[in-house]
């Protein structure tokens, strides 16, 4: 065996180190020492994401079954800083009663998931991209159960393992059909031979029915809500942005790797999935009183402005999606941060109504919570606007005018419900129980402060943009 | 000299941790970090002035632009890309000189003037903002910079205009000035992307390079209503610097604006912001000369008629700020006639080098005779000069400061004003005989007016004041910067400008026209004169001229019905024939299609809640049923 294949993995060993020594440590360590076991694992993850800004090899590794690039690098460093975010944001929830003795679990099993993501965008084949979905899926079912017992926690834990084992099995039903019809899971070999037959076309569909579960678009987003609202706060923050991000990844590559040829078939698939997706999320999040389940809808309808990107077929809009992925990261985590906070201090409250009036008594959260909603809604200067701005161009350059027009109209609608946050904050008063003035930990203020830079600072310095775009150029 | 940048960034800073801070410190605390900050920055201005016009801006004999920082922002093409970044050159460098310098003389008068104001803190958080932005602008490299730092000024001049925002006639004034310069941008705005579209670039070294040749060759042709494009883009680039600069018809915002404190005048409204227009042409002027000459030809005849019809307005206010008000349109259009009739290159480009030469005295006289009537003001608690007089007894330094300034401006030698308006008037007298004897007139009205308003407030009889409120002297904080601006203003008309700046970069000589200079010092003295008959001395004979002068009086007192002329047009023909159409479509089409837009939503939203049932075997059916019909539509479509 060519040891020189591992030379490639560096941030894949980087990671399963860090993950063996938070391992070890929380078994081995005395619980004295485990007080120190939260900013420790922290570190070592902070090391972990600084690490992968380190210039790194690119090349191909084990055959073709994992590979690394300039983009797989960048796309990694993008999922650990949301998970380095999302650990921030759990400071006090994993310090509370119920969760304190499994703290050590949680980071544990986030960075076997996060694993399982870095393989699934640095896959050659649809096996290697197949074993990482599995890697990320399973686990992240624990998680979901993490609060396990309370009832919805535990329902979300089961609702996902479910529909989860459903989606792979049909993605796995959708491979067979695919290595029937083309003899190889490689994806450089699926390139060269791949027609739009119907024995492909199933396969395709099938494969995207298992992906689409991990983006959740509709119609495989119906579990979105109801895990979103069970699970812990902070797992539904890392379920929304990191697992997302990685699906988006991944999508990226099967399509223009491995489908590229076959444009014609999965256009006007991903056409009319992100028209319904977006709409639907958007329908369906004006209705939410329960902000984790608004934000599921809201970020069912993000997803769907994703395939906006991944539609466009070509450097740009590769560019732009992994662009809009890094915006929805700060914008999305910013509100969860928020949202942690409020939970926290309120109890575990996560109505809407929660939030009445919450300028009155912690202006900053607002406003930190307003920057968010504007950026997810696309309000310039923030930097949802540009990366709105981006991903429409990148349609548009594919002559997908329809398309952008509708999605839109639906940037209206998005702003609607968005801004009923708005309005609870700044203009509900509080109700009579409502709490008053908090302060959150150290952690989650660093997250959120890194947040509102990211919103403030992505989108003014264009030459984010321009190096995402030239690491895409060629793909 | 890439320190040059923290030139711009301190300001910044300053406006943030003023801005932000501020409320929680001591004013007196606010105002001491404001003014050290603005000493630190005037300190590199002329560090940096030094070491350019010493060896870096120098090659062989001529000057070079250099340009020690650029960060590019936002990359469209090859040669079109926003960048921002700091271009020195002869101009720049003397327009950070004079913001600087200007701006740390107002700091320090403002410790006194403003002392006991509530928001002094906001006060020097937005001098900050300004000065951020004014300097800015100077170092632009290209125009979309100029532009973005443009309207930074702008907007810093509304806040501070409307400074007190409790008294109505300042929060309409700030609007006006806003909404005026705003519309004036507009024009700016699309002269700038119809300059870009054709030449493909912003960048100003790009544009005026070897002759302005990319802009003569790239608008090759095209003509729109009988003119060609490229007028068409340069005018309306000059649109904007007309808002700005306060020019004829658009200047109505600027005698207003004195709503604003008075330091802020001086400061903004009399040696900054409002020359922004003159550096604009100033820094375009290649481009227009080759061009567009036929723009400059319209510059130097709007320039001449507002210099004369701001100086024959002044004559007749009474309100000291209104009047310096209008001496400041009427020499800021001085400097532009002389940049309307420049020629490129050499001795040819007098004019330039005059319009220049004019900005940097003017910028330090007008100062001094703002910052004068401030302390005049501070002292007897008016505007209006009904109620001053024979102020040299109390206010010794303000008097004799403020004589020195209306010396200046009058253009008497040896003080500065001389020859920086002589040089004017030489390249005039060249060119346009019109023009040059409107110039001519209009020095003769400018030693008028300015003495008027002089005797009126120092001399003229015996005005009476009230034992327990004596006018006094200022304290030394605003009396100090008096003194600084009042000998900048005598020397520097001194300077050999034309050694450091003309229109082709190499240095030329000049040397006084003498019948140009007997001509105008001849104009003022009898200026002088004239007002020192009427009004040295309280007598009846102003009003007794006025009287015959009947109707031309009247109407130059009421600033000729501009202001109503403007508001008729605005409320007749733009509110009922332009925004009721808008609103109205607003109102029904664009509410009413949102409105619609909701109607369905709430719809459609309230028909498939049920979809969400949180049954997980509804899911995994919907899941697979879905994959199929997907699968369909692709084989069967």
């Amino acid at each position: 065996m060519d040891f020189n294949n591992f030379l490639l993995m560096g941030q894949e060993i980087g990671l399963i180190a860090v993950f063996l020594i938070l391992f070890a440590y929380d078994i081995i360590a005395s619980d004295k020492l485990k007080r120190w076991f939260y900013p420790v694992a922290c570190f070592l993850f902070a090391v972990q994401t600084a690490w992968g800004f380190f210039p790194l090899p690119a090349g191909e590794a084990f055959g073709g079954l994992y590979v690394a690039s300039g983009l797989t690098v960048l796309m990694k460093n993008i999922l650990n800083i949301a998970t380095l975010l999302v650990f921030l944001q759990s400071y006090t929830w994993l310090n509370s009663e119920g969760t304190r003795h499994k703290a050590g679990e949680f980071f544990t099993i986030a960075l076997v998931t996060l694993l399982g993501m870095y393989l699934m965008v640095s896959a050659g084949n649809f096996m290697m991209l197949y074993i990482g979905m599995e890697t990320a899926s399973l686990p992240l079912a624990c998680l979901a159960a993490f609060n396990k017992y309370k009832e919805k926690s535990a329902e979300a834990g089961v609702k996902y393992i479910l529909i989860s084992a459903f989606s792979s099995g049909i993605l796995l039903f959708g491979l067979s059909f695919i290595y029937g019809a083309i003899g190889s899971l490689y994806f450089s070999d699926i390139t060269l031979s791949v027609v739009s037959e119907p024995l492909t076309i199933l396969g395709f569909v099938f494969f995207f029915g298992g992906l689409g579960f991990k983006l959740s678009l509709v119609p495989f987003h119906l579990w979105t809500a109801d895990v979103y609202e069970g699970a812990p706060t902070s797992v539904t923050a890392y379920l929304s942005v990191v697992s997302k991000g990685a699906a988006a990844f991944a999508l990226l590559f099967a399509l223009y790797k491995a489908f590229g040829q076959i444009e014609v078939v999965w256009e006007p698939v991903l056409w009319w999935l992100s028209v319904i997706t977006i709409t639907l999320g958007n329908l369906f999040a004006i209705r939410q009183t329960d902000i984790k389940r608004f934000f599921a809808f809201s970020s069912i309808s993000q997803a769907g402005y994703i395939l906006l990107g991944v539609i466009a077929g070509n450097a740009q809009g590769m560019t732009a999606t992994v662009y809009y992925v890094l915006v929805y990261v700060f914008s999305n985590l910013a509100a969860f941060g928020v949202i942690s906070a409020v939970e926290n201090a309120s109890g575990g409250k996560t109505s809407i109504a929660a939030f009445n009036g919450l300028y009155k008594t912690n202006p900053l959260l607002s406003f930190v919570m307003m920057l968010a909603v504007f950026s997810l809604g696309g309000i310039p200067p923030f930097a949802g606007f540009f990366s709105k701005f981006f991903i429409f161009m990148a349609a548009a350059s594919e002559g997908h005018y329809l398309l952008v027009f509708i999605a839109l109209l639906n940037t209206v609608i998005s702003l609607y419900y968005y801004l009923l946050i708005i309005k609870a904050m700044f203009i509900k008063e509080g109700e009579p129980d409502a709490t008053g003035r908090f302060s959150s930990d150290v952690y989650n203020k660093t997250s959120l402060a890194l947040c509102t830079l990211g919103i403030f600072v992505v989108g003014i310095l264009a030459c984010i943009y321009e190096n995402i775009g030239n690491i895409s150029f060629g793909i | 000299m890439g320190y040059s940048l923290f030139i711009i960034v301190a300001p910044f800073v300053l406006f943030l941790v003023l801005g932000l801070l501020g409320m929680k410190m001591k004013p007196s605390v606010a105002g001491i970090i404001g003014t050290l900050g603005m000493a630190l920055c005037t300190v590199l201005a002329y560090t940096v002035a030094f070491q350019y016009f010493s060896q870096a801006g120098k090659i062989g004999e001529t000057w070079t632009e250099v340009i020690p920082f650029n960060f590019e922002w936002l990359r469209f093409t090859e040669n079109l890309h926003i960048d921002l970044g700091i271009l020195l050159d002869p101009i720049s460098v003397m327009m950070l000189v004079v913001i600087t310098t200007v701006s740390l003389m107002v700091h320090i008068y403002s410790l006194g003037y403003m002392k006991g104001e509530t928001g002094f803190q906001r006060y020097y958080a937005l001098l900050s903002l300004f000065s951020f932005s004014m300097l800015g602008l100077v170092v632009a490299t290209n125009i979309f910079q100029m532009y973005i730092f443009w309207e930074l000024v702008g907007v810093s001049s509304y806040s501070l205009i409307g400074f007190y925002y409790t008294k109505p006639s300042a929060v309409s004034a700030s609007k006006k000035a806003f909404i005026v310069t705003r519309f004036a941008d507009l024009g700016f705005l699309i002269g700038i992307l119809i300059l870009s579209y054709y030449t493909k670039t912003f960048d100003f070294g790009l544009l005026t390079a070897h002759h302005a040749q990319l802009v003569t060759t790239s608008f090759a042709g095209g003509t729109f209503l009988g003119l060609s494009i490229a007028t068409w883009a340069l005018a309306l680039i000059f649109m904007g610097g007309a808002g700005k600069s306060a020019m004829f018809p658009l200047h109505i915002w600027l005698p207003d604006a004195m709503e604003g404190p008075t330091p802020v005048s001086a400061l903004i409204h009399a040696a900054t912001m409002v020359v922004a227009g003159v550096f604009l042409v100033a820094r375009l002027f290649p481009v227009y000369f080759f061009a567009a000459p036929e723009v400059l030809e319209m510059i130097a005849y709007i320039g001449a008629f507002t210099a004369l019809f701001a100086a024959i307005i002044a004559i007749t206010q009474t309100d000291i700020k209104r009047v310096l008000a209008f001496s400041t349109i009427s020499q800021i259009a001085y400097m532009m006639v002389a940049l309307g009739v420049s020629e490129y290159g050499g001795h040819d480009g007098l004019g330039y080098m005059a319009s220049m030469f004019h900005l940097f005295t003017h910028a330090f006289f007008k100062a001094l005779l703002f910052l004068g009537a401030g302390s005049v003001i501070h002292a007897v608690h008016s505007n209006e000069m009904d109620k001053m007089g024979n102020l040299w007894k109390y206010m010794p330094i303000t008097h004799i400061t403020f004589a020195i300034a209306c010396l200046a401006i009058a253009g008497i030698p040896p003080f500065s004003g001389f020859f920086s308006k002589d040089e004017i008037l030489a390249a005039a007298f060249h060119h346009h005989p019109v023009v040059f004897w409107t110039l001519w007139v209009v020095a003769g009205l400018t030693a008028f007016y300015m003495f008027r308003l002089f005797y009126r407030i120092f001399w003229n009889g015996e005005k009476k004041y009230d034992e327990h409120h004596k006018p006094h002297e200022s304290p030394l904080t605003m009396a100090v910067p008096l003194i600084i601006l009042a000998v900048f203003s005598v020397f520097s008309g001194l300077i050999p400008f034309a050694d450091f700046i003309s229109s082709d970069f190499a240095p030329f000589h000049t040397h006084i026209n003498w019948l140009v200079a007997g001509l105008s010092v001849g104009v003022a003295v009898v200026g002088i004169g004239v007002a020192t008959v009427l009004y040295g001395k309280s007598s009846d004979k102003p009003a007794e001229l006025a009287r015959q002068m009947g109707g031309f009086y009247k109407a130059a007192l009421h600033k000729f019905y501009l202001d109503e002329v403007w508001m008729w047009f605005t409320q007749t023909v733009i509110f009922r024939y332009i925004c009721e159409p808008i609103k109205w479509f607003d109102r029904h089409i664009i509410d009413g299609s949102m409105n619609g837009l909701a109607w369905i939503t709430h719809k459609t939203s309230g028909s498939v809640k049920g979809l969400q049932s949180g049954q997980v075997q509804f899911y995994a059916w919907v899941f697979i049923f879905g994959s199929l019909l997907i699968a369909a539509l692709v084989l069967f479509l």
